[in-house]
């Protein structure tokens, strides 16, 4: 991955306006984040927040301080990326109108543990799973078969053995 | 018991010990002012809810409590944006309880429907909408305990109207908590605090500077046995002016761009900083780089968000003020720490007497620092000065000396014009036995001009001094030495007759020539019972001076025009 990447990991009240809040600060703020994420958690009424970024370690943990003041925000921390699991998925639509070129496609797609979840006679669709530097040499090689469509879904992560269970 | 939203409400603030409540019904409010009438809080009637949030500000500020304010949905509620704002940069816990459009009709466009919580968002500590009646209870409970606890700040309840109208059974037992927010102490941490006795017990030029959050804490006290056992000079930013009284021995003055230059100088040659409740904001520090680079920096404050977002530290206190002084002063008398001797005083006293501001103060026309030092020679120490925002505000700040915390209310980081006036009234609403002035330019003061109709109907004695120089004052200066003289529309052109406008709102107003007649009038004005405009012409060419120029390091400094 590239240097100075950072994975911050917050746990939310699950309550209407929390996410506006997050994206109203980090926007007044000026921080510039890559990538963010919501969903649910084990526990009810808490969600939680991945947000990725680059920057040095003072614009990181300023931004952490500044989430922290939040009163929804129940708790947060920087997830450190060698600690941590963190996956991001992006289907990606390839053009693949002959059958060598499909068949090249199956071939990374399989080196890549891919999943192709729609074919039509011009295009295949592809589900890949994994961190984001796999992620983005999958794409590169699919750039030279001709992408027609992609959507990614940011990154989820989540801490390495038992620490960061909610209390 | 069973009562109506609206009842609710007005119950819950019975309960925050809430006196008064500074606002303007509408139609989204009408059953929350209809709940108001029947209780014994009493309601001032703004003409601009701007000025309702700043009273409201003032008001907090002089308390040390929350002031509320309250508007009604829609362009009410939007009228409290600068205010809020104001109150957000200087940490003043302040409430603002708005009507919404009924619950059916949000997100539809009606009218008067604005999302105040989410045009507030970025400029309160935190704002929300209530969704049913059985929420307003714990809503207000959260909203007071948030404002006024950890570093303060405003608070927006946003109400739709139907909510005011459904029954709810009040409870006002703590029933639910916000997970994210928790009271700090406000303890320092041992490890902090060892190492910052460390580093002030080797240091030889100690300085401190002291910051609203010193105001905020009620530190004084603990400030001033501190600096003297260490004998550290103190000086002030904009917002902890007060912190110390003005005539205390070890007090330099506010540093920054219109800083005095010993206090700037002495910054410079400190070889250890105490900053306390400051967020060290680039009107304090000047150009960043330049900043405390011969010193150490101990930064004491209650927002860990606030340690090293601007200046780089090397001790970090997460602390509430008071008890951070208390602490270092009881653990420096522990570790057998005595007075050193007073080099770095006598270097400080010498530095005192070469720039002591003598201005000249002869010359065409009336000087706004005369002006300021004859009003000071009459006022008590007491007496509670708001300003507007400029130079006034500048002037106010360089030659008005205060001599008690909360005694200098100012819109320090929004600057907001049109603070001064409604502010006076938040703050002789809460100290009505003592002399409230607010010290104005006459831009500013037209800004919110019209609430001298609030000071008349409610019989709130305000003295507002208002320096006429027929300009935007400030803006102008900057013209005047950074652009060449090229006045871009600074020139107020057509300015009221203020007395004829004092008078036209059934206050008094008073025109004065010379520093006698200033003297005479303002003596006279300690016993006002009405609100009083004094009109003090003054050249629109007046500087506010020193000035360290924008972007440019302490040392820098603009010192005759």
């Amino acid at each position: 991955m590239v240097e100075n990447f950072h994975i911050i990991s917050a746990l939310v009240e699950d309550r209407p306006g929390v996410l506006f809040r997050v994206t109203s600060l980090i926007r007044r703020r000026n921080f510039n984040i890559d990538t963010i994420t919501v969903g649910s958690t084990e526990k009810e009424g808490v969600s939680r927040i991945t947000l990725t970024m680059r920057g040095d370690e003072s614009i990181v943990e300023q931004l952490v301080k500044q989430l922290s003041k939040i009163p929804d925000v129940i708790k947060i921390s920087e997830l450190k990326p060698t600690e941590s699991v963190y996956r991001e998925m992006a289907i990606i639509k390839v053009l693949a109108q002959d059958s060598v070129r499909r068949s090249d496609i199956l071939n990374y797609v399989n080196i890549f543990r891919g999943k192709i979840i729609d074919a039509s006679k011009d295009s295949l669709t592809i589900e890949i799973v994994g961190n984001p530097n796999k992620i983005n040499a999958f794409i590169e090689i699919m750039k030279g078969f001709g992408i027609i469509e992609m959507a990614k879904t940011g990154i989820v992560a989540l801490q390495r053995g038992l620490k960061g269970k909610i209390e | 018991m069973r009562i109506s939203g609206a009842r609710a409400i007005v119950e819950a603030l019975r309960r925050e010990k809430v006196e008064v409540i500074f606002g303007i019904p509408g139609g989204a409010t009408i059953p929350f002012y209809d709940a108001l009438l029947d209780s014994d809080i009493r309601h001032i009637l703004a003409r601009h809810e701007q000025c309702a949030a700043h009273m409201a500000d003032g008001y907090a500020r002089v308390k040390g409590a929350p002031g509320v304010c309250s508007a009604t949905s829609g362009p009410g509620a939007t009228n409290l944006v600068t205010g809020l704002a104001t109150a957000y940069m200087d940490s003043s816990p302040v409430i603002a309880i708005t009507g919404q459009v009924p619950r059916n009709m949000v997100g539809k466009d009606a009218f008067q429907e604005a999302d105040i919580v989410g045009i507030v968002t970025p400029i309160t500590k935190y704002a929300f909408q209530i969704e049913s009646a059985s929420q307003i209870p714990d809503a207000i409970r959260l909203a007071f305990m948030i404002a006024s606890t950890n570093r303060k700040g405003p608070v927006l309840i946003d109400i739709p109207k139907d909510v005011q109208l459904e029954d709810v059974d009040f409870d006002y037992s703590e029933r639910i908590k916000l997970k994210g927010y928790i009271i700090r102490t406000g303890d320092p941490h041992p490890y902090s605090i060892k190492r910052a006795i460390g580093l002030i017990m080797s240091s030889e030029r100690p300085i401190i500077i002291a910051g609203g959050g010193v105001i905020a804490s009620n530190a004084s006290e603990e400030l001033i046995k501190f600096a003297e056992l260490i004998m550290a000079p103190i000086v002030t930013t904009l917002m902890g002016k007060g912190a110390v009284p003005e005539d205390h021995p070890l007090y330099l003055g506010m540093i920054g761009m219109h800083g005095r230059i010993e206090s700037n100088k002495a910054i410079e040659e400190a070889d250890l900083i105490i900053a306390i409740g400051t967020r060290f904001g680039d009107r304090t520090t000047g150009k960043l780089d330049e900043f405390g680079k011969n010193a150490k920096i101990i930064h004491i404050d209650i927002d860990p968000a606030e340690i090293g977002k601007n200046v780089k530290v090397d001790i970090p206190i997460v602390a509430d003020a008071k008890k951070a002084l208390s602490t270092l002063y009881s653990k420096l008398l522990e570790f057998g720490f005595s007075k050193k001797d007073s080099e770095w005083i006598s270097r400080i006293n010498y530095l005192k007497e070469s720039y002591a501001l003598n201005y000249e103060e002869k010359g065409e026309g009336l000087k706004p620092s005369k002006i300021l030092k004859i009003l000071r020679n009459i006022l008590p120490r007491n007496a509670i000065i708001t300003t507007g925002v400029g130079q006034n505000q500048m002037w106010t700040a360089i030659h008005f000396k205060i001599f008690e915390p909360r005694t200098f209310i100012t819109s320090g980081g929004l600057g907001a014009m049109g603070f001064g006036l409604p502010a006076a009234i938040g703050a002789k609403v809460a100290a009505p036995d003592r002399p409230v002035y607010n010290i104005d330019g006459d831009g500013s003061f037209l800004m919110t001009e019209q609430d001298l109709a609030t000071a008349v109907s409610e019989k709130i004695p305000i003295v507002s001094i208002i320096l006429k120089n027929r300009a935007l004052g400030m803006v102008r200066q900057w013209q005047c030495l950074f652009c060449n003289k090229r006045y871009a529309y600074t020139d107020l052109g057509n300015i009221p007759d203020f007395v004829k406008l004092a008078e036209a709102y059934g206050a008094e107003g008073i025109r004065i020539e010379s520093y006698e007649e200033f003297e005479v009038v303002v003596r006279r004005s300690l016993s006002t019972e009405m609100p009083l405009v004094i009109e003090v012409p003054i050249s629109p060419d007046e500087k506010v001076l020193p000035m360290v120029p924008p972007g440019k390091s302490l040392k820098e400094v603009i010192w005759y025009g």
